[in-house]
């Protein structure tokens, strides 16, 4: 899932700055699930907002809501609230939430309250670590299932650096040398082959070196324009 | 055996105990006095090459095709040293034509320490390619082709290719060993013709280190970092990956008074070469800017 944390209050007091009359959004998607920006979360945010204008004498309203998820089109018909009747909306969805809202509410700021951070999982209680980069390329068969672009955080493919330190990254006492997971991983499968064979360069096309993303299923937008005729 | 296109080469091809020393460019533009110390102390006979760092501990100076070039000048052989963690591979290749064009021979290609090891520490990563895809680099370069491919999907051709003597490096004391081996079958795979290795201070380790590299028909030139204090070494241990100092060398710094501490650290370096001279083919000296200890560590090393 998309990991995503709140921003600093100062911040978020900062952009709204501003704006008189702000909703509060949640979304329910990954954000809900990582607790930090549904529901429950975007009733504390707007709570929070309220009690600070209050304590700095201004004039500003705060109300919440709530939808499925920001970053598809049918749920804003749920909306309790009419997004054009305020001023600006605090969006508590990840980067792509906040962006598509803005292309479906053309005429209103949609504003971060969150730094969308990474695609994770929840390890423990509280605690979630980032597993995937998203590079378009996945090498995680040759790789025992643990992701060097992500893992490894010089994202090499080749195998470990010299910054490999009793089991841990040179970057960071407390993170694993993402090589070593991955070598100790090959060999209890007896796949060390994988690790000695010789990786080609990246083609970082598929990554971000090619400009924006786009995934196209042509059945589907096939159907689309033959329905269309 | 390919002809040789250095004198490093031609001194390892003759079976020579090859010595190499290091110079790391200023931060500023202040080059000449580390210039002027490379000549005044390491234009010997007995010193092949010297290696010229490449933005060291990813702390921002000048660059190590300069340092290179005014070794060159100052008719001392440069061993340029590339990392791969500043250039992604249009840079790199670049660098690659650039340095040959300039005179330089022999490079090494290393991965980088992380940039926030450094002083910049906001700084993008680059690692578009990595040590083993930057042998490969030169490899293809030498062969007259670059990494890209031109409309038919064919590599695209160099007007006047580059021949290097290309090098790489490797952990020998680490404590899992088996991952930098592989690593280092994929280096020679991708064109590695040398080994400088990170510092060791455990000739037993190495020893053993070396027979389980057997196999590998590439000359080895250990790694030897002067340790100026016991302090220097106490923080290598804590912070340097892969580098053990035993507690008798760490002790006997620390009994030395000052004024002789110099002597035995260049007694240490001695030592160390040679206890391990026997089961390598040189040493790299790095003397962290004391260029003026490399004849006394030659001379007490016996060589």
């Amino acid at each position: 899932m998309i990991v995503a944390e709140r921003k600093p209050m100062e911040e978020i007091v900062e952009m709204l700055a501003p704006y008189k009359k702000v909703l509060v959004l949640g979304c329910g998607g990954c954000v809900a699930v990582c607790l930090t920006g549904g529901e429950r979360q975007a009733e504390m945010l707007a709570s929070q907002l309220r009690i600070l204008a209050r304590r700095q004498d201004r004039q500003a309203s705060f109300t919440e809501d709530c939808i499925t998820r920001q970053c598809e089109r049918e749920f804003f018909d749920d909306l309790n609230e009419n997004v054009e009747d305020f001023d600006a909306v605090l969006s508590l969805a990840c980067g792509a939430g906040v962006q598509y809202m803005s292309e479906v509410f053309p005429s209103v700021p949609i504003l971060p309250a969150m730094n969308t951070t990474f695609l994770g999982s929840n390890v423990a209680p509280g605690k979630w670590d980032e597993y995937c980069r998203g590079c378009g390329d996945c090498v995680l068969a040759w790789t025992g299932g643990i992701c060097p672009i992500t893992k490894c955080s010089k994202s090499l493919i080749n195998g470990t650096c010299g910054g490999t330190n009793n089991g841990k990254c040179e970057v960071n006492d407390e993170m694993d040398c993402g090589w070593l997971l991955i070598y100790k991983r090959l060999k209890e499968l007896g796949r060390l082959d994988e690790y000695r064979k010789l990786r080609p360069a990246r083609d970082h096309r598929k990554d971000r070196g090619g400009g924006v993303r786009r995934l196209i299923l042509s059945e589907m937008t096939e159907e689309e324009e033959e329905a269309a005729q | 055996m390919s002809e040789a296109v250095s004198k490093f080469q031609r001194n390892l091809d003759a079976g020579k105990f090859v010595i190499t020393a290091e110079i790391g460019p200023p931060k500023g533009t202040n080059i000449a006095p580390v210039i002027e110390g490379a000549r005044k102390h390491l234009k010997s006979g007995k010193v092949s090459a010297v290696n010229v760092t490449d933005i060291q501990t990813a702390v921002m100076r000048a660059g190590s095709m300069v340092g290179a070039k005014l070794l060159l000048d100052a008719g001392i052989e440069p061993v340029l040293q590339m990392v791969t963690r500043d250039r992604n591979r249009l840079a790199l290749q670049s660098d690659l034509l650039s340095a040959y064009i300039l005179g330089i021979r022999n490079v090494l290609a290393l991965t980088g320490d992380h940039v926030t090891m450094g002083d910049h520490p906001q700084a993008m990563p680059v690692y578009d390619l990595d040590s083993v895809l930057l042998l490969q680099a030169m490899t293809n370069l030498e062969a007259g082709t670059d990494m890209g491919v031109d409309l038919k999907g064919n590599p695209n051709r160099l007007d006047g290719s580059p021949t290097f003597f290309k090098g790489a490096c490797v952990t020998p004391c680490t404590e899992e060993v088996e991952p930098q081996i592989i690593k280092l079958e994929k280096k020679v795979e991708a064109g590695a013709q040398f080994i400088q290795t990170q510092a060791v201070y455990e000739p037993a380790a190495f020893e053993k280190f070396m027979k389980r590299i057997e196999h590998i028909d590439v000359p080895v030139l250990v790694g030897i970092v002067m340790l100026k204090t016991a302090g220097m070494a106490k923080y290598m241990n804590r912070s340097v990956p892969g580098v053990v100092v035993p507690d008798d060398i760490i002790q006997r710094l620390a009994d030395t008074p000052k004024e002789d501490r110099q002597k035995v650290s260049i007694d240490i370096c001695g030592e160390l070469i040679s206890a391990m001279k026997d089961c390598c083919r040189g040493a790299h000296l790095m003397t962290l800017g004391w260029d003026h200890c490399v004849a006394g560590i030659i001379e007490a090393a016996g060589l």
